[in-house]
């Protein structure tokens, strides 16, 4: 039996820190939303030229008058993608686009993928996956109240919240772009994250009817045990078929995989050291759910 | 909980190989319609354009009010009440009447039976509010009446735009309403959009009205410029003859100097009127404006009673026949705004196709291989599961006609990680069973009811946050959700009637052998 308990302490501090710096980070530095949710303009180019490059397409898109552009390279060599404001919403952009790249490049490139949010579909966007989110914690934090005891869901929710900040903390540390895929991530993740919790709260909650006599420090901890290889198991083949994505699907869904698999690292720690942690300091006992069951 | 009827075991043998069969309708071809479904592409796998349409009601909402307030004054006037300064303000109308009067003209407005101000019963409400600030009477309209404005508009500009749309000939466009001012349009295929987009674009208001010198004309005046901004004329505000007296309008080589046309035909009304103005217009330009702009004014020289004429203004072949398509599908009522344009070039949809497919058969080697490992024989059980999964997943895809996205296939993966999961809450729960019972029927039976609650729970958990998702969620992402809440329903089953049934033989067969897991 591995120990976990004996480091719920420092685990604790740990993800306090975590948490008060990913908060940090988004109060201070922000996300970097794409734009979905910022508004404005992205082309995906595929060059056959090699004189189509990051600082040539740069040099071409800042003479456009375009306001703040920005150009990277997107997965291999010739494919770039670039992406500005579009301040004053123009009508007709992406043929004024071709049609001075096609004076300097010739027909030697292809855009491949052309996006184009103006400000109030982006601002109604980011609405929605506001609300999608904060309506996703507030279902499961109604399911666990259902499902289990007050305290069981104040432990789940911590986790959860746990969850979806740091992520979010990991993000803004990276400047990584949030899109509206990141929010199917978080949304996800949430799912995820309350799944593995869910799994191990069966157990102790079982647990604790089991044995009068077993603190919950210890208890957890038996229960943390019993579930590991199941945890570990699921964890891993989750993570398994979000690194194929992650390598393998393409670059579109990069941030996406890169999210979920944040997510999945993090929610499996935080059932482990957060959610098991409110249980010990609120002094969870085999009352608490026996007093339940006895009102149920 | 380990116990199949013969008859359950064929059940669930012909429900699996009934969706094998419907997946498997993707790569063949079935004479049966039943059979013959196909999951469908989103935009971002097949290519294609998606373009969300604002429509600008504010004009529409100017015109109304414009026509109320000559609808006004004339009501009245029959019945001997007098309206005074009646003017349009920021979208209200304000007039005033005598004291003595001003009862009476609410009183008309707020009648249930009012011929000037329409009621919905349906909705307890009229199509006009009116209001006494003191100074004068105030009209503006209600928010039904706005709603059923915006309705309206939105169902003529959808028409519209679904006969450009079809026009130009692309292969099974989606034109749908999004709330009352909104038209969504799908392109599949559609490599090129700017086309579509510049057709769109235009609201193809046509008229002609002659040209005036004289700036005292009974029905006003205005000022427009020429399309290419060369020159500007005075052009009256009397309408000779608009864009719904045509019956046709198409592309031609006019013959003697070789320029590109429009010609067009009118309906009767529009010839007679045509006729007419063309024989007490002779030696007068007459303008053929088009949303607010000169496309050319020429001389009339005869007569022209045959309801046929044609438009020149130094066309090319293809400004041509755009104009001749706008003409034929008609006026919007209203400008359109694209708000939201997504489109993806049909390489990159396949790149993403087969970068889709090739992390799907990656995670799904790599999570197979991973439970075989762990498991052996059970990892095996929970393998064909778990294709057999997938099957009946891509089957239910494609007896709903489901449309797969990206983030689609992204989900898809996921379920394969996810899906063992079920699977291996009960071994590990039998695993545990056995360590203190020596039955090995009652330590798997025992392991599958009591892991049941857990996984339950975990599913549900998932379920949820795929139906927010689903709700919320736009295009793409939608098809992620799609794909991880039937997952759910597909794994359940898989892992319920499919592992379980693999499971049940194999412990029957084995029941002797010392610990099974």
């Amino acid at each position: 039996m591995i120990a976990f308990n004996k480091y719920y302490n420092h685990f604790n501090v740990l993800s306090s820190a975590l948490i008060i710096i990913s908060l940090l980070l988004l109060i201070f530095k922000g996300l970097n939303f794409g734009i979905d949710f910022k508004g404005g303009t992205l082309i995906e180019l595929r060059s056959n030229d090699t004189k189509i490059n990051v600082s040539s397409l740069r040099d071409k898109f800042s003479q456009m008058n375009l306001g703040d552009v920005s150009v990277k390279k997107f997965g291999s060599d010739n494919d770039f993608l670039i992406k500005f404001e579009n301040k004053d919403n123009k009508k007709n952009i992406i043929e004024e686009i071709k049609v001075n790249l096609d004076k300097s490049f010739g027909n030697n490139y292809d855009f491949r993928r052309v996006e184009n949010v103006g400000p109030k579909v982006s601002a109604e966007l980011l609405k929605s996956g506001v609300i999608a989110i904060s309506l996703s914690l507030a279902i499961m934090l109604i399911y666990i109240w259902v499902r289990f005891e007050w305290q069981f869901s104040l432990g789940a929710i911590l986790a959860l919240f746990h969850d979806v900040i740091v992520t979010l903390g990991v993000f803004s540390l990276f400047s990584l772009e949030i899109n509206l895929s990141i929010i199917a991530a978080v949304l996800t993740i949430v799912g995820y994250s309350m799944n593995d919790t869910v799994v191990i709260f069966d157990r102790v909650r079982e647990n604790l009817r089991k044995y009068s006599d077993i603190k919950i420090f210890e208890l957890t901890n038996i229960s943390i045990n019993e579930t590991l290889s199941r945890t570990i198991i699921t964890s891993a083949t989750t993570l398994l078929a979000l690194l194929a994505i992650y390598f393998f699907g393409g670059e579109i869904l990069k941030g996406f995989s890169l999210a979920m698999i944040l997510g999945v690292v993090f929610g499996t720690y935080s059932s482990i050291y957060i959610a098991n942690t409110v249980l010990v300091r609120l002094r969870v006992s085999q009352k608490t759910v026996l007093r339940e069951d006895d009102s149920k | 909980m380990l116990y199949f009827s013969k008859l359950r075991i064929v059940f669930i043998t012909i429900f699996s190989l009934l969706f094998v069969l419907i997946a498997s309708s993707n790569l063949f071809k079935f004479d049966d319609s039943f059979f013959d479904k196909k999951i469908n592409l989103g935009l971002d796998l097949q290519g294609g354009s998606y373009l969300l349409l604002e429509i600008d009601n504010e004009p529409v909402i100017e015109q109304k009010l414009q026509n109320l307030t000559t609808t006004i004054r004339n009501f009245f006037k029959d019945k001997d009440i007098r309206i005074n300064n009646i003017k349009i303000d920021k979208q209200n109308i304000f007039f005033n009447v005598s004291d003595e009067n001003k009862q009476q003209v609410i009183e008309i407005f707020e009648d249930e039976n009012s011929e000037i101000n329409p009621y919905y019963p349906r909705f307890k409400s009229h199509q006009l509010e009116i209001e006494d600030t003191g100074l004068n009477l105030k009209i503006n309209f209600s928010r039904q009446g706005l709603i059923n404005l915006k309705t309206s508009s939105q169902d003529q500009a959808i028409e519209i735009v679904r006969r450009r749309v079809d026009e130009v000939g692309t292969n099974e466009p989606n034109i749908l309403k999004r709330g009352n001012s909104r038209i969504l349009v799908e392109l599949p295929g559609l490599d090129d959009p700017m086309r579509v987009k510049s057709l769109l674009g235009k609201t193809a208001n046509l008229t002609f009205r002659f040209v005036t010198q004289n700036e005292e004309d009974r029905f006003g005046v205005e000022k427009l410029e020429f399309e290419d901004g060369s020159e500007e004329a005075v052009v009256s505000k009397r309408i000779i003859i608009s864009g719904e007296n045509l019956l046709d309008a198409q592309p031609k080589m006019d013959t003697q100097n070789n320029q590109t046309i429009v010609s067009f035909t009118l309906d009767r009304v529009g010839a007679k009127r045509f006729g007419k103005a063309t024989s007490t217009g002779i030696g007068k330009q007459l303008a053929i404006v088009l949303d607010g702009k000169i496309i050319s004014a020429p001389v009339v020289r005869d007569t022209i009673a045959s309801g046929a004429g044609q438009i020149s203004g130094g066309f090319t072949f293809q400004s041509a026949t755009d104009l001749a398509l706008l003409l034929r599908s008609g006026a919007l009522p209203a400008p359109l705004e694209i708000i939201e344009e997504r489109t993806v070039g049909p390489d990159l949809g396949q790149d993403s196709i087969n970068a889709g497919m090739i992390a799907l058969s990656i995670g799904f080697l790599l999570v197979i291989i991973f439970m075989f490992v762990k498991y052996r024989f059970f990892g095996l059980i929970t393998n064909v599961t778990l294709i057999v999964n997938l099957f009946i997943l891509l089957g239910v895809l494609t007896l709903f006609e489901a449309t797969l996205t990206l983030p689609g296939i992204a989900g898809i993966i996921l379920t394969v990680g996810m899906a063992v999961d079920a699977n291996v809450l009960i071994f590990e729960r039998i695993k545990e069973e056995l360590k203190d019972e020596t039955n090995n029927i009652l330590a798997f039976d025992g392991g599958y009811t009591k892991s049941r609650t857990a996984i339950i729970d975990a599913n549900i958990t998932t379920l949820l946050a795929a139906i927010i998702l689903f709700f919320m969620g736009s295009g793409p992402v939608k098809g992620f959700a799609v794909t991880l809440g039937v997952g759910i329903f597909t794994t359940l089953f898989s892992v319920y009637f499919i592992a379980r049934l693999f499971t049940s033989l194999y412990v029957a067969k084995n029941k002797n052998n010392g610990k099974l897991i």
